[in-house]
């Protein structure tokens, strides 16, 4: 039978408030532990919430990025469970009426196509602490710094059909709040984690099979590899007769599998009732239209304009838009040397090589947007060729130079243009290769060209590489001819 | 000293009479020579009282101390202080000592008043005759056989026994009144969200509200106008100008229109208390108030929907009681259920376990439509029923509750308990302001009068109360209790 899988993604993104969403603590990753906690993170007796505005934006910006409803009004809930880390015994969260309604993302396949995934709703929340099992002998340690860390639950419909799908709407989500700038979208530290909603269905049938959740899946990679393995775990189970269980399951990276955590019969009864510390919070249009008004261009309209604008091929203006940081660069690259094309070619070329090859981010980059921008413009205007270029950026990287003029100058990379100095060297060249000359003169035309390689190299060699191509081209075939 | 208002004694103190560490004094040592008997104080913060009393007397040779500067008061061990215990009257946070200070005690510092300790309390703010404290049951200064009411009976009782010239006290359905009529003093529930409810340890957060305990209204209109007020850090108080209380304490009362709800004049009153209160009734219309009989007509269903929306509120934010972070543990747990499960157990008392119990269920997947959003739905027709009624009419008045003070140990039964607060609760779950004060004696023990107002009607609320008391004495009768043990 052919099979079809079903994905839906709950994404928790962490949002870059300075303070937490219900206090003023600060929400700095990496302190000791319970150091930034304060009484209301604490859930001491006696504290109340009250809610962080900046949250509020970031969310709202979400909503609109992803051209969703925001409702006028909604309200935060409380999620009551017990666990060490939650110091409340509840989570306020949003159950009812989050603050985002429904919306929709485009996301790009490898292929270059494009498929639009609606989103559900979003929600804000606040994190828990984290339970730390290690070096306490046998007993657990709390830290809660992470407590009231502002959430942002990103909530999809089911309209992802493969692995790759859902990890490309991972990829989109994770561009839009990194251009948004409300979230450092850093997935190692936490900064995004994700929850995956999988079932499989005959291909063609039209209701869905029953869905097991797997949690805790934090990589791009990571959410291909459990929606692989969950898939053909759900395929073998309905084929061998058996059926699939709702139940929430764990993936573990070590072993590249999903395991059973709790079933639907073990699930919580969260009593989600309305927060009676907190009021609803109602944005008006103004404050809408204020935010809207500050959206930094997005993603996809990023890459429409690249290409649209720019003339970049489709992949190319993918590529470059795929991060803020990315797109920043390059249009820098653009903006000072003045060619899209050229500066698409080595920010993808030569820049991501040297980065991959020392595994660093485009933010780390050693090279800058304005020395890439002003080495590409030194090729542009012939002041060095394309190979001299490709030491001076190498020179740049190293740190030997404060610029690309200043590289090509203390290396004397600079390009001879000077017809007479480039005609003296020719013509010794010529009177250096009295065999090939004649080779040439008896060489039928049309296989002449191909023969002019040859002087092209010596000449070069002789200049050091400093003697523009194209001249040493021109002048050669003049001379060359004129023996004939 | 301790026969005198705040006013006077505030008055006093002003004119050198006597020092605020005299005054202070004197009433630390009623509270040494009384309280073995009444039990009305959980913690007496003695040392820390006479230093802030030093403090107020310097700022007064200053010339820089303000109305009730050097005032020695009382809190409900329900508001968080900074270094001393804070319990709720549980053995849940008998080890908890506050590291801040409740916005309200924060104030009333920053007013120059002084904290004697902290009063005595049903466990939590649940119940209505002190009986359900782990510290013990407070008694009645007027008569020591019967309670003092709940939740703040150990405020009502040392105040009434001249302890304490005024405390803070709680009301959730009912905390501050409902003492305030069993021990002859005048208590004030503010409009829900004109006192910040900051450091008040939460009961029921949409009903809790802070208000003042005090031998009269006046003395209260001077403590209100310290402790009201929007605070930032409590979302649900009001962003709302604070008058000056005892400016309109005066204004006549000729023309007010007084509505009578017929519903609080039905079965179960006990015909004493209506006698008093149709008395008192009379006396307004001696002072130019007309009178009419109004209807609430969703009355008897206030305690139901209280019962629904008090304990879902409280199960949940009783759940950071859980022996992982302060408070009561239990000795070697042999895992996390078991640290849950007896550290609860063995911290909270019975009334506050059934109210987790009941607030629990009605919160519960299948039950939350039928009791959760039913109960609200009924707290909105409550809500009208007031506004309605305050079309026609300036202020409610009525019972502050259908008997006077009962015996200790008299209701065994929860249910003949909780119908103790059927003229008080509705008033929480509407959001207006209540006072009560004193309006004569059945059998020895005293009997409150309720006005209520309008939201924010404060002002006026206490305008009405002060009038009733230039016109007559209850308010100034004092128990023998309070002079056999001076």
């Amino acid at each position: 039978m052919q099979w079809e899988t079903v994905t839906g993604l709950e994404v928790h993104v962490q949002l870059a408030t300075r303070s937490k969403i219900f206090s003023g603590a600060s929400t700095a990753f990496g302190a000791e532990p319970n150091t930034q906690a304060c009484a209301v993170d604490l859930g001491l007796p006696g504290v109340l919430p009250v809610l962080n505005e900046q949250a509020v934006a970031m969310a709202v910006q979400f909503g609109l990025a992803v051209h969703a409803d925001i409702p006028e009004v909604s309200v935060f809930d409380r999620k009551n469970y017990f666990y060490p880390d939650l110091p409340k015994g509840y989570q306020t969260s949003q159950m009812y009426h989050p603050i985002v309604g429904a919306g929709e993302v485009e996301i790009t396949l490898d292929d270059g196509t494009t498929k639009r995934i609606r989103i559900h709703h979003a929600h804000l929340e606040e994190d828990a602490g984290k339970s730390l099992h290690e070096d306490f002998h046998g007993m657990t340690g709390i830290d809660l710094n992470r407590a009231g860390t502002p959430l942002l639950e990103i909530v999809s419909e089911p309209d992802m059909r493969n692995a790759k799908e859902a990890a490309a709407y991972l990829k989109a989500i994770h561009s839009i709040v990194t251009y948004l700038g409300i979230s450092d979208g850093n997935m190692a530290e936490g900064s995004m984690r994700c929850d995956v909603n999988v079932s499989v269905r005959p291909k063609g049938q039209e209701a869905f099979g029953t869905r097991a959740e797997i949690k805790n899946v934090n990589s791009f990679r990571f959410v291909e590899r459990a929606i692989a393995f969950e898939v053909e775990r759900q395929i073998e189970l309905i084929e061998d007769g058996g059926k699939v269980v709702q139940e929430t399951r764990l993936f573990d990276p070590e072993r590249d599998e999903t395991r059973s955590m709790r079933t639907k019969e073990e699930a919580n009864d969260y009593r989600y009732f309305p927060c009676p510390d907190l009021l609803p919070v109602v944005l008006d249009q103004a404050y809408l239209e204020h935010l809207r008004s500050q959206l930094p261009e997005l993603p996809a309209d990023k890459r429409a304009r690249f290409q649209a604008a720019l003339g970049l091929s489709a992949y190319d203006a993918s590529v470059l838009s795929a991060s803020r940081e990315m797109a920043e660069f390059f249009e820098e690259v653009h903006r000072v040397c003045g060619d899209a094309k050229q500066a698409a070619n080595w920010v993808q070329g030569e820049l991501a090589g040297a980065l991959n090859r020392e595994n660093l981010s485009i933010t780390n980059s050693p090279v800058s947007a304005r020395q890439l921008g002003e080495l590409i413009s030194r090729v542009l205007d012939d002041t060095i060729s394309g190979k001299a270029a490709k030491d001076v950026f190498q020179a740049l990287w190293n740190g030997q130079g404060e610029s690309a003029d200043e590289v090509i100058e203390t290396k004397g990379l600079k390009q001879v243009t000077d017809s007479g100095a480039i005609e003296a060297m020719i013509d010794q060249v010529i009177a250096e290769s009295p065999a090939q000359v004649a080779q040439y003169r008896d060489s039928e035309p049309e296989k002449r060209g191909k023969m002019i390689g040859y002087f092209v190299g010596q000449v070069m060699k002789a200049s050091r590489g400093t003697a523009n191509p194209q001249q040493v081209n021109g002048l050669l075939k003049e001379k060359l001819d004129a023996l004939l | 000293m301790h026969d005198k208002t705040v006013t006077q004694l505030a008055a006093a103190l002003k004119s050198g009479e006597f020092s605020s560490r005299e005054l202070t004094s004197h009433f630390l040592q009623r509270i040494e020579q009384a309280d073995g008997t009444l039990n009305s104080f959980i913690t007496v913060t003695a040392e820390q009282a006479l230093n802030q009393a030093d403090v107020a007397d310097q700022a007064r040779a200053a010339g820089n101390a303000g109305t009730l500067a050097g005032i020695p008061l009382a809190l409900k061990d329900i508001f968080c202080t900074h270094g001393v215990k804070t319990s709720c009257g549980s053995k849940m946070l008998d080890n908890f000592i506050a590291p801040y200070d409740a916005t309200v005690v924060e104030k009333l510092s920053a007013a120059g008043t002084i904290s004697l300790g902290k009063t005595n309390m049903d466990e939590f703010a649940m119940g209505s005759s002190n009986e359900n404290s782990y510290f013990g049951a407070v008694k009645n200064p007027w008569d020591l056989s019967a309670v003092p009411g709940g939740s703040s009976g150990g405020s009502a009782a040392a105040v009434a026994a001249g302890l304490v010239p005024a405390a803070m006290g709680t009301d959730t359905g009912g905390s501050i009144r409902q003492p305030a009529a069993f021990c002859g003093i005048t208590g004030l529930k503010p409009t829900y969200g004109r006192v910040s409810r900051y450091g008040i340890i939460a009961y029921a957060s949409s009903l809790d509200q802070a208000g003042p305990m005090a031998r009269s209204a006046e003395d209260c209109a001077h403590l209100l106008n310290v402790i009201a007020g929007h605070d930032v850090r409590d979302s649900t108080s009001v962003a709302r100008g604070v008058p000056d209380y005892t400016e309109t304490l005066n204004a006549p009362l000729s023309g007010l229109k007084i509505g009578l709800p017929k519903e609080y004049f039905g079965d179960g009153l006990d015909p004493e208390v209506e006698k008093a209160v149709r008395e008192a009734v009379k006396v307004y219309e001696s002072l130019g108030a007309t009178v009419r009989e109004v209807s609430l007509p969703h009355t008897h269903y206030a305690i139901p929907a209280y019962y629904v929306i008090a304990p879902a509120e409280a199960s949940s934010n009783l759940s950071r009681y859980d022996g992982v972070r302060f408070g009561h543990r239990c000795d070697a747990p042999a895992d996390l259920i078991d640290l849950y499960t007896r550290s609860r157990a063995e911290g909270f008392g019975e009334e506050v376990k059934r109210r987790i119990l009941i607030g629990t269920h009605t919160l519960s997947e299948g039950f939350f439509d039928a009791y959760y959003t039913k109960a609200q739905k009924v707290r909105r027709l409550i809500r009208q029923d007031f506004l309605d009624a305050f079309e026609d009419v300036d202020v409610l008045m009525g019972p502050a509750s259908p008997t006077p003070a009962f015996d200790l140990g008299a209701k065994k039964d929860p249910v003949s308990m909780y119908l103790q607060d059927i003229y008080t609760i509705a008033v929480n779950l509407a959001g207006i302001p209540g006072i009560s004060v004193p309006a004569g004696f059945a059998g020895g023990r005293p009997i409150g009068l309720q006005i209520l107002g309008t939201h924010f009607a404060e002002a006026q609320l206490l305008n009405v109360a002060h009038q009733f008391q230039q016109a007559t004495d209850w308010h100034l009768k004092l128990p023998a209790f309070a002079e056999e043990n001076a």
